[in-house]
C-alpha cells in the first residue's frame, strides 16, 4: 500500500512539474472561473434573485467546467510521444498511475477553487464569516468524486477519437449529484442555516467519494490492460 | 549484476508457441525462441509483421493471447517484476516535452525504485553524450537527442533485458554510434537484447541470432554462426513483397 | 419466408395489449383516459431497466471473460434500452401535462432520473462509437457501463432530496391509483408483452452485430 501510494505520488508531482512548467491549463481554468463568475451575475435580475441564492450554482457549474479544463490535459501529456507506454512499462501498478494522476488533478482543481472561491466572494459580496470551513469541507469532498470519475474519463477519452469532445459528455452525468449535493448544501449554508440540514447531502458526497474512488482506481487497470 | 558474463546460461527471454490476437486478427501466430544472456536477437520484417506487437508483449504492454512467455523466468503477463527487468526503447520518445532530459530520466529512475537517482541519472545521460543539454526543455532539443534521452531513460534501472524498437530512426551519425557502442556495452555486461529494424546492415552488426517476421510468425530464425547476409536479405525482401 | 418466431409473438402480444387496454379495461376513475398511457409507460421503463442492468451484469463479467459475444450483448442492450428511455421520456410527459398540467415536472423523481438514464447511455453509444479498435471500445464501454449502473442510485437519491427539501406546489397530484384486478391484469400483460418485445429488438440487434463484425473481420482479412 505505501508503495503505491508513493509511486502515485512521484507521478503526480511530475504532472504538477509539467503543469508549473507551462501553467497553461491552470491560467486558462482560472481565467475561465472568473469569467463565468462575471457573465453569470450579468445574467440575472438582481433585484429579483439574492445573492445568497444565486452564488451556489454559479460556484459549482463554474467548479465544475473548470475542472474539466484541468481533467482533459491530464491524459493529454501522456499522449506526447506515447509517454504513457512508458509509465506502463515500469514497474509502478495501474492503481498508482491512476491514483499519482488523481492527486495531481484534486491538487490542480484546488489550486483554481483557491482563486475561484474568494473571487465569488467578492464579486457576489458575500458574507462568508463562519461558513468558510465547511465551505471548504464541502469544496474538497465534491472535487475527489469529481477528480476520481474525471480523471478515469479523462484516461479513456484521450484514446478515442473524439477526445476533447467526449470527455463533459461522460463525465457530466457523473457530476450531477455532485453538483446537486454541494450547490444545495452551499445554500444551505449562506442563508446561515445550521449545517445540520446539510447533512444528508454531506452524506451523498462522502459517499459518492468512497464508491467512486474505489471503483474507478479498481476500473483504470482495465483500461488499460490490453 | 553478477561478475561472471557468458552467453547463454537460463535463458531471459522464453517465448513457446506465442500468440496475440487484436480482435479475429492474429497479430502475433506462433513464435518460439529464446535468448540467454549477452545475446542479441535482430528482428527484421515488414510493417504489420507482428515484431512491435512481440516486443509490446514482451514489456507487459500486451497480454499474450496463448502460448507462453517468460522474462527472467516470470510467467507473462508477469506484473512489476517482470516489467521491473526490462528496458523499452521505441521510435516513440515516450517523453514529456515540458521537463528536462535530467527531469524525464530522473523520473523514470523513481518509477523503477533505483537507488542513488542522482549518480545513476548522470551516469545515463553521460553515456548518451547528453550531459550538456540536461536541463533544456527536451521540446527544444533536436529529434536526434530527444531519442538519445528516451535510450537513457530505458538504461537507467540497467534492465536485464533491452527491446529496442526501431531504435535508430531520427538518431544522427554519432547518436547512431554512441547506440552501437551503447548496446555491444550492454550486451557484454550480460543484457540480452532484441532489436527491430528495417537496416539489415545495422541489426546484423549486434546480433547474436537474427530472424524475420512475416505475418506473426518467424518465417526464418538463426543463431549467429549460421547467419548468412545475402540469405537474410533475399528472405527479408521476399517477406516485404509478401506483407 | 422463414417466420421468425420471437418477433411475431412479441409483436402479436404487444398488439394485443394495446387492445386490451384501450377497448376492454375501465377506465380510472380520476384520471380517465389518461391513465391509459401507463400500460405503455410502466412497462418501457421496466424494460429499460432491465436493459441497462443486463448491460451492467455483461459488462462485468465481460472483463472477466474477455469474450466478444458478451461486449456484442451489452452493445445491443444499451441501445434497445435507450430506445425503451425514450418512450418512458415520451410519454411521461404526455401523462403529466392533463393530469398534472405540466409536461415536465422536475419533482418527479423517477421521470427525471430517467433523463439522466437516458444521457448516461446515449453517451455510452456516443463512446462506442469514437473508438476503432474492437477490444479497446469492448473494454472502455464496459467500464462505462458497470459506472454507469453505480451511478443511478445517486442520480436518484440527490434527485429524490431535492424534490423533497423543494416541495412543489402540486395541481392534483393523484394518490396511486388503486388498481381493480381488470387494470393490474392488462398491466401485467404489458409488462410481459414489452419483455417479449425486448428480446426480440435484442437479438435482432445482436445479430447486425454478429454479421457487421463478420464483415469487418473478412474485410480486415483481405487487407
Amino acid at each position: 500500500m505505501a508503495d503505491v501510494l508513493f509511486a502515485a505520488w512521484v507521478i503526480a508531482r511530475k504532472d504538477l512539474a509539467i503543469e508549473f512548467r507551462t501553467r497553461s491549463a491552470f491560467f486558462s481554468a482560472v481565467i475561465f472561473a472568473l469569467l463565468g463568475l462575471v457573465i453569470f451575475y450579468f445574467a440575472w435580475d438582481p433585484t429579483a434573485v439574492t445573492v445568497n441564492d444565486l452564488a451556489p450554482g454559479v460556484l459549482w457549474v463554474i467548479f465544475t467546467f473548470s475542472g474539466l479544463l484541468g481533467l482533459h490535459r491530464s491524459f493529454g501529456v501522456e499522449t506526447e510521444d506515447h509517454a504513457i507506454d512508458g509509465l506502463l512499462a515500469s514497474p509502478v501498478s495501474r492503481e498508482s498511475i491512476f491514483l499519482g494522476k488523481a492527486i495531481a488533478n484534486l491538487i490542480f482543481v484546488a489550486a483554481v477553487q483557491l482563486i475561484a472561491i474568494p473571487a465569488l466572494v467578492v464579486f457576489y459580496n458575500l458574507p462568508l464569516g463562519n461558513v468558510a470551513i465547511p465551505l471548504i469541507a464541502i469544496a474538497f469532498l465534491a472535487a475527489v468524486g469529481l477528480v476520481a470519475v474525471g480523471t478515469l474519463f479523462s484516461a479513456m477519452a484521450v484514446n478515442t477519437r473524439l477526445a476533447e469532445l467526449l470527455l463533459p459528455m461522460l463525465s457530466l452525468p457523473f457530476f450531477v449529484p455532485i453538483v446537486i449535493a454541494a450547490s444545495q448544501s452551499t445554500a444551505k449554508l449562506l442563508s446561515g442555516r445550521p449545517i445540520v440540514e446539510a447533512a444528508a447531502w454531506i452524506k451523498l458526497l462522502i459517499a459518492f467519494d468512497i464508491i467512486f474512488v474505489a471503483a474507478c482506481t479498481v476500473a483504470y487497470p482495465f483500461t488499460v490492460d490490453d | 549484476m553478477s561478475s561472471t558474463i557468458s552467453s547463454g546460461g537460463p535463458p531471459i527471454v522464453e517465448v513457446a508457441e506465442l500468440t496475440r490476437a487484436f480482435g479475429t486478427r492474429r497479430a502475433l501466430a506462433g513464435v518460439t525462441f529464446s535468448l540467454g544472456r549477452g545475446e542479441c536477437l535482430a528482428l527484421f520484417g515488414p510493417n504489420g509483421a507482428g515484431k512491435t506487437t512481440l516486443l509490446r508483449v514482451l514489456a507487459g504492454l500486451l497480454r499474450p493471447s496463448s502460448g507462453s512467455a517468460r522474462v527472467s523466468g516470470i510467467q507473462l503477463p508477469g506484473g512489476a517484476l517482470a516489467r521491473s527487468r526490462v528496458g523499452l526503447i521505441s521510435h516513440r520518445t515516450m517523453l514529456y516535452e515540458a521537463l528536462s532530459p535530467r527531469e524525464n530520466v530522473s523520473f523514470a529512475a523513481r518509477l523503477y525504485g533505483v537507488r542513488d537517482v542522482n549518480a545513476r541519472v548522470e551516469d545515463s545521460l553521460r553515456r548518451m553524450s547528453m550531459l550538456e543539454r540536461g536541463d533544456a526543455p527536451v521540446r527544444s532539443l533536436s529529434r536526434g537527442m530527444q531519442q538519445r534521452v528516451s535510450i537513457a531513460r530505458a538504461m537507467v534501472h540497467t534492465p536485464q533485458l533491452v527491446l529496442a524498437d526501431e531504435p535508430y530512426s531520427g538518431l544522427d551519425d554519432g547518436g547512431a554510434r554512441a547506440l552501437t557502442s551503447l548496446l555491444g556495452e550492454l550486451r557484454s555486461a550480460g543484457t540480452a537484447i532484441i532489436v527491430v529494424t528495417h537496416n539489415l546492415a545495422e541489426g546484423l552488426s549486434l546480433a547474436t541470432h537474427a530472424a524475420v517476421m512475416q505475418r506473426g510468425r518467424f518465417v526464418r530464425y538463426d543463431p549467429a554462426d549460421r547467419i548468412d547476409a545475402t540469405a537474410y536479405s533475399t528472405t527479408y525482401r521476399e517477406a516485404l513483397a509478401g506483407g | 419466408m422463414k417466420i421468425s418466431w420471437l418477433p411475431t409473438i412479441a409483436g402479436a402480444a404487444v398488439i394485443a395489449t394495446v387492445i386490451r387496454a384501450a377497448f376492454f379495461t375501465p377506465l380510472e376513475a380520476k384520471q380517465g383516459a389518461a391513465q391509459k398511457i401507463f400500460y405503455l409507460h410502466v412497462p418501457a421503463a421496466w424494460v429499460a431497466f432491465l436493459a441497462f442492468f443486463l448491460v451492467a451484469v455483461s459488462s462485468g463479467v465481460y472483463l472477466w471473460l474477455r469474450d466478444s459475444r458478451l461486449d456484442r450483448f451489452a452493445e445491443s442492450s444499451a441501445e434497445v434500452g435507450v430506445v425503451f428511455t425514450t418512450v418512458v421520456l415520451i410519454t411521461g410527459p404526455l401523462w403529466a401535462k392533463p393530469i398534472w398540467g405540466t409536461y415536465w415536472a422536475w419533482w418527479d423523481v423517477r421521470l427525471v432520473s430517467t433523463l439522466f438514464l437516458w444521457f448516461i447511455y446515449v453517451s455510452y453509444m456516443v463512446l462506442r462509437g469514437a473508438i476503432e479498435s474492437p477490444p479497446l471500445r469492448a473494454r472502455y464501454s464496459a467500464v462505462l457501463g458497470i459506472l454507469g449502473a453505480f451511478l443511478i442510485p445517486f442520480i436518484h437519491l440527490s434527485v429524490y432530496l431535492f424534490a423533497t427539501m423543494h416541495p412543489m406546489p402540486i395541481v392534483g397530484k393523484p394518490s396511486k391509483p388503486s388498481l381493480p384486478n381488470e387494470m393490474l391484469l392488462t398491466l401485467m400483460l404489458s409488462l410481459a408483452s414489452f419483455t417479449l418485445l425486448y428480446f426480440a429488438f435484442l437479438r435482432a440487434r445482436y445479430r447486425y452485430a454478429v454479421e457487421r463484425d463478420a464483415v469487418a473481420a473478412a474485410i480486415d482479412h483481405d487487407a
